[in-house]
Formats: structure tokens, sequence, C-alpha cells
């Protein structure tokens, strides 16, 4: 099939695979799922290139989670250039991310934006970002199945080959009746899905030791197993990933709207970041799913050039 | 050269219509109708024409059903997954506990509605009479609507682009038979998009009572709801006051309290002093919740001596003081 060439087919032309990770419901974890893919697939090889493009136009979470609050997009005679969360490690950058986040004066404005604009604002961060080479794009997305999701599968049609899903849920029945919507929204425009996360699942007491399961356990699994969907794995709430995505060592003293420190202090912290995301107890559970992940879009590639799409319909 | 690109702000989004093209400057713009982006749009000549632009002609027909609804409140926060319908169920569950209180609870997430489950009627349909659209009552003087009652399958996604979700929302305002009420709880999708707008929009001239915003301790949380009252500055609603959700967790088994989501900068009380709105109450995680909500049970019934029960009457009682109606 000729891929037609539109300015996204011909930016996309130089990434590889588009992982995007969806939800029906918010606050299920999207985000930092989509932060802890981006840092996981970067650190499993020392070569591989990992770009992260956060869509959530009302609600950017990406650049606090990786650190990178405060700073600012750079305009090049090749498009915006994606601000780089690893700047600091000395030898080539090799985690570009993108948000809408990036592009607000202040931390607290809001974007209150109809379809339309957002659709357009979507269709510039895949056009005009120069992305460069990338093994991986990964799409952190909104809540929900509406404006933002159409216009990224629209946009993205020409590279529907290199397209792929993670659903991601937490346990419980109000979730999962959202992620199931989020599947039915996957088959409607054909969009392969990888797995299923299920998040938050279990919750170990500081102090006792004790397992509880806050949002219930185990709904994830059951889902992929009605679903016939591969299931990717569960994550138990931690803490101490959830202190890390807030940086909580920032220490906001005049509530960090200082331009250039803030930006100084993000760098040095999301450097670091990538270090202290290997010490916590979730990348090792996370990148069982990230070998998951991997093997599942390069088999995908391999079937995709023998005709249809892997689709369990 | 390298320059900074910021996104432009600088028209009032109450006056961007529902289908106007991306860079609308507004149809109360000086550039109505005249500037690059008016071309090829429907209603360019309308602008251009500078005569009296008329309203939506939803307007009347809402403002007429709405006459009959005392107070009507959003529930609203930036961020998804925070308890927003949760709450709206809790709150309006303490409504009703009073006989002569007649509530109503609308559901605007059109792609995620989740009343239904929390309230225990996912099964129901709505029916039309001559009055309109019948609510679906969970008690006598409990009546709820949300696009779930018109899904054939619980798996049905709904892929609506703003345009059509305006349109369902206007109509759950107009066509839906509410009667006389003293309570329209309104909880919203996360974000700050067509839905928000639409419903502030259409709620004009029948006036919002006021909004109150829900987070989690966690400052990826407290961003969103930075935004979100930024928003209602915008737009003119006002914020009757912060809740903290998911506010420290007690273990089951040794009653020791620790903080899943850490707010580590401070947390709702913080971000309540700085944006100057009372903080209404924090409410702590209780699995319990999560269960009740699944099950479709008011946890304040089933367990009204938890702490979070209690939590939450206190914050029921202080939104009733906000409104004057204590």
């Amino acid at each position: 099939m000729a891929i037609q060439e539109t300015p996204v087919a011909r930016r996309l032309k130089t990434v590889k695979h588009v992982v995007i990770v969806l939800s029906g419901k918010g606050g299920v974890g999207k985000s930092s799922v989509s932060a802890q893919l981006a840092l996981s697939l970067h650190a499993s090889s020392p070569n591989v290139r990992v770009g992260i493009l956060d869509v959530d136009l009302t609600g950017p979470s990406i650049p606090r989670m990786l650190g990178l609050d405060g700073h600012g997009v750079h305009q090049s005679s090749d498009g915006w250039v994606p601000v780089y969360a690893d700047a600091k490690s000395g030898g080539e950058p090799r985690l570009a991310c993108m948000s809408v986040g990036f592009l607000l004066k202040n931390r607290g404005d809001s974007v209150v934006w109809r379809g339309p604009k957002k659709n357009a604002m979507i269709r510039q961060f895949l056009s005009d970002v120069r992305w460069g080479e990338l093994d991986y794009l990964v799409i952190d997305t909104p809540p929900g199945t509406s404006d933002e999701h159409l216009s990224l599968m629209e946009h993205l049609a020409p590279v529907q080959s290199k397209l792929s899903a993670v659903i991601v849920t937490t346990p419980q029945a109000v979730a999962l009746l959202d992620a199931m919507k989020c599947l039915s929204f996957t088959r409607a425009v054909s969009l392969p899905v990888l797995g299923l996360v299920e998040n938050m699942s279990g919750y170990v007491c500081p102090c006792c030791g004790e397992v509880s399961n806050v949002f219930s356990t185990g709904g994830g699994e059951e889902m992929a197993r009605r679903e016939k969907l591969t299931f990717l794995g569960s994550m138990p709430v931690d803490t101490e990933l959830v202190t890390l995505l807030d940086a909580a060592e920032s220490d906001r003293k005049n509530g960090g709207d200082d331009d250039n420190a803030a930006s100084a202090e993000a760098e040095a912290r999301s450097f670091e970041l990538l270090q202290r995301y290997q010490a916590t107890s979730s990348a090792k559970l996370f990148s069982t799913i990230t070998a998951e992940v991997t093997r599942a879009v390069a088999a995908g590639m391999a079937k995709e050039s023998g005709g249809e799409p892997p689709e369990s319909g | 050269m390298i320059v900074t690109q910021r996104a432009a702000q600088a028209t009032d989004p109450l006056s961007v219509p529902s289908n106007a093209p991306e860079h609308c400057p507004g149809t109360e713009s000086e550039q109505a109708g005249k500037a690059d982006a008016c071309n090829g749009c429907a209603n360019q000549e309308i602008c251009a024409s500078n005569t009296p632009k008329g309203p939506d002609p939803a307007l009347p027909f809402i403002r007429a059903r709405m006459a009959s609804v005392k107070r009507k409140l959003l529930v609203l926060s930036g961020k998804g997954g925070v308890g927003k319908s949760t709450f709206t169920a809790q709150l309006g569950w303490a409504f009703a506990a009073d006989d002569s209180t007649q509530t109503g609870v609308m559901d605007v997430d059109i792609s995620g509605p989740s009343i239904p489950t929390i309230l225990g009627i996912a099964a129901e349909q709505v029916h039309s009479s001559a009055q309109g659209w019948s609510p679906v009552y969970v008690q006598d003087n409990l009546g709820v609507m949300s696009v779930g009652f018109m899904l054939p399958s619980s798996k049905d996604a709904v892929m609506w682009r703003g345009p059509k979700k305006n349109g369902l929302i206007a109509q759950f305002l107009k066509d839906v038979d509410w009667g006389e009420l003293d309570y329209l709880v309104i909880d919203t999708p996360p974000g700050t998009s067509d839905e928000h707008l639409s419903v502030v929009q259409y709620l004009k001239e029948s006036g919002i009572d006021g909004a109150i915003l829900i987070t989690t301790p966690q400052e990826v949380a407290l961003q969103d709801v930075r935004r979100e009252f930024d928003f209602c500055r915008k737009v003119g609603v006002k914020v009757l006051g912060l809740v903290e959700n998911m506010s420290g967790f007690v273990c089951p088994s040794c009653k020791g309290e620790s903080q899943i989501f850490k707010p580590s900068t401070g947390g709702a009380e913080r971000l309540a002093k700085e944006l100057s709105i009372p903080l209404l109450g924090k409410v702590p995680l209780d699995p319990r919740i999560g269960k009740s909500a699944d099950y479709g049970v008011s946890f304040l019934d089933e367990y009204p001596e938890s702490p979070a029960s209690i939590a939450y009457i206190d914050i029921i009682e202080k939104i009733r003081e906000a409104l004057g109606d204590a």
C-alpha cells in the first residue's frame, strides 16, 4: 500500500512504532504508564530512541512526571524541537518529549478549547515536531473516546501499520466498564491492541506489610481473559513511584514560577529521574510489561507485512 | 534565531460557537467574520454583517425548563479518577435523604458515564412522555439522567466529537422532565473542554449557583485543578470550595495511616490558600467507597460510622451553608 504523503506521514516516516496508551477512565494511570513505558524502553537498550507525546490538552501531566515542568518549546527551521528528558546525560539525547504543558505561560493556565482547536493542535504535534529518528513514539491520551482520540486516529491513518495500543485500567467495576468502551473504540477504528495493564492493583501497607486491595483486584486480568486480550501485567500502588513522578523532592519555595531557576532545577532532576526510576520496585515489574510490548510490537510488524493486523474482534 | 512558542490565548472561550473553525476569534470580537480563520465558516456572513446575533435557539427552552430548579451545582476537576462521580453520587444521596428535597443528578460525561453504575441503576432505560424524557429515579426524590441509559450495551463506546456532545447536553437541559427540583447536581468529565463550556453557556441565563472542585493530594492532580479554577474564573462560575479526596489511607489490619498519594506540595490545603477558596474537607481513601460504587449502594447509608462518611457529611453541610440553605 502506498503511503499517502500527508505532512504527518512525512514527519513520522522516521518513527518505527507508535504505541498509543488508552483508557476509558481518568486517573487510572495512563500518564504514569506512558512515562514508565518510555523510561523503561529507554533503559532497555543503550541506543533505542524514544519519543513521548502528551495529547491530553486540557490536563497535561507528562511534563510534571518527567520532571520537565517549566521548559519551553523552541522553534527551529525544521519544526518544533521536543524537550529532551535526558539532555544532561552527556550522550546523545534519546528521550524526546512534547506536551501542551510546554506551551503554557503559567502552570495554572487552563486550555479552554473546543474540538476543532484541539484537532489542530494534535495535527501540529504530529506534523510539526522534529522527532528525528525514533524507535518508539509513546502517545499519552486523555480519558474518554472523543475529539482527541478521533483526531489522533484520523491524522495517523497514513501510518496505520505502525500503530498499536495499550489499554490501562484499574481493577474496580466502574473503571472496567470504561475500559470496555475503550476496547470497543479500538475495534471500531481497527487499532490493534497489544494488551491490558491493570494498574493500582493492591497496596502494601508500609507499617505492617498487609496487602489491601484499595481498588479491588483481578478485574483487569478477568477482562483480558474474557476479551481474549494479552494481559500485560498488574502494577501495585507504589508510593515510591507516585512520589518520584510527582517530583516531591523539588523544593518550590516561591511557587516555582521563576522560569529560569525552575527549568535549571528541572533539568538536573530529570536526568536523575531515569536512574531513580530504575531503583523503584515498579521498574522491575514494569520491565516485563515493556518486554512484552516490544515483543508484541515486533510480532505485529511481522504479521502486518503478511496482511491483517492481529485483531481478535 | 530560536523563538519560544506560546499558545495564543486571547479569545473569550464562551463566545466561540461550538461549530466554529479552529482559530475563530469569537463572535463578540472586532474581528468576527473578518479574520482569516473565518473564511469558509458557515457563520461568516452572520458575524460580518454586524446584525444583532441571535442567541442559541435552545436557550429559551432551557431557561423555561430550568426555572423550576432552585440550585444548580457543578462538580468539577481537571483530572480524571479523583472521585467526581463518587462525590456527585454521595451529594445526591445526601440531599435526597430529606424526603421533602427534590434532587436531580445529571451526568454530562458522555464518553465515560459512571453515574448509573455508582447509583445502582445501570440497567435502566430512559422513557419519553409528553413532557419530555423522564429521568430515571433512584428513589422518589432522586432523579438521574445520563447518556449511560441510552446505550444499547454498556460496552458501547460513544465516539462523538464536540458538537454532537453539545447537542446532547442541550437536550439534557431542555428535554428532560426534571420537574420541581431543589438541587440539580451536574457531574462533568475531566478537563476543560466542550462539555464544560456547553454546560456553562447553556446555564448562563439561568445561573449556576457554584462549582465544587475535587482533587487528590498529589501535585499532578493539583496542577489540573489549578487549570480548572482558571477555567471557572474565565467563564465566571463561582467556586464554592475544594474537596481533597483519597487523602490518607487507613490500613484495615493495623489501623496505621499512610499516604498513598503524598501531598508533596502541601496538598489541597495549600492550594486552597493559594487560590483563596475554602477547603471544604478531606475524605480519606477507604476501599469500601470504591466497593460501594461498584455495587451501586450508598456509602453513607452502608457505613455511616466510618471516618469517610463523617467527612462527607461535614463537607455536604458546608456546601449547604455556602449556598445559604443550612
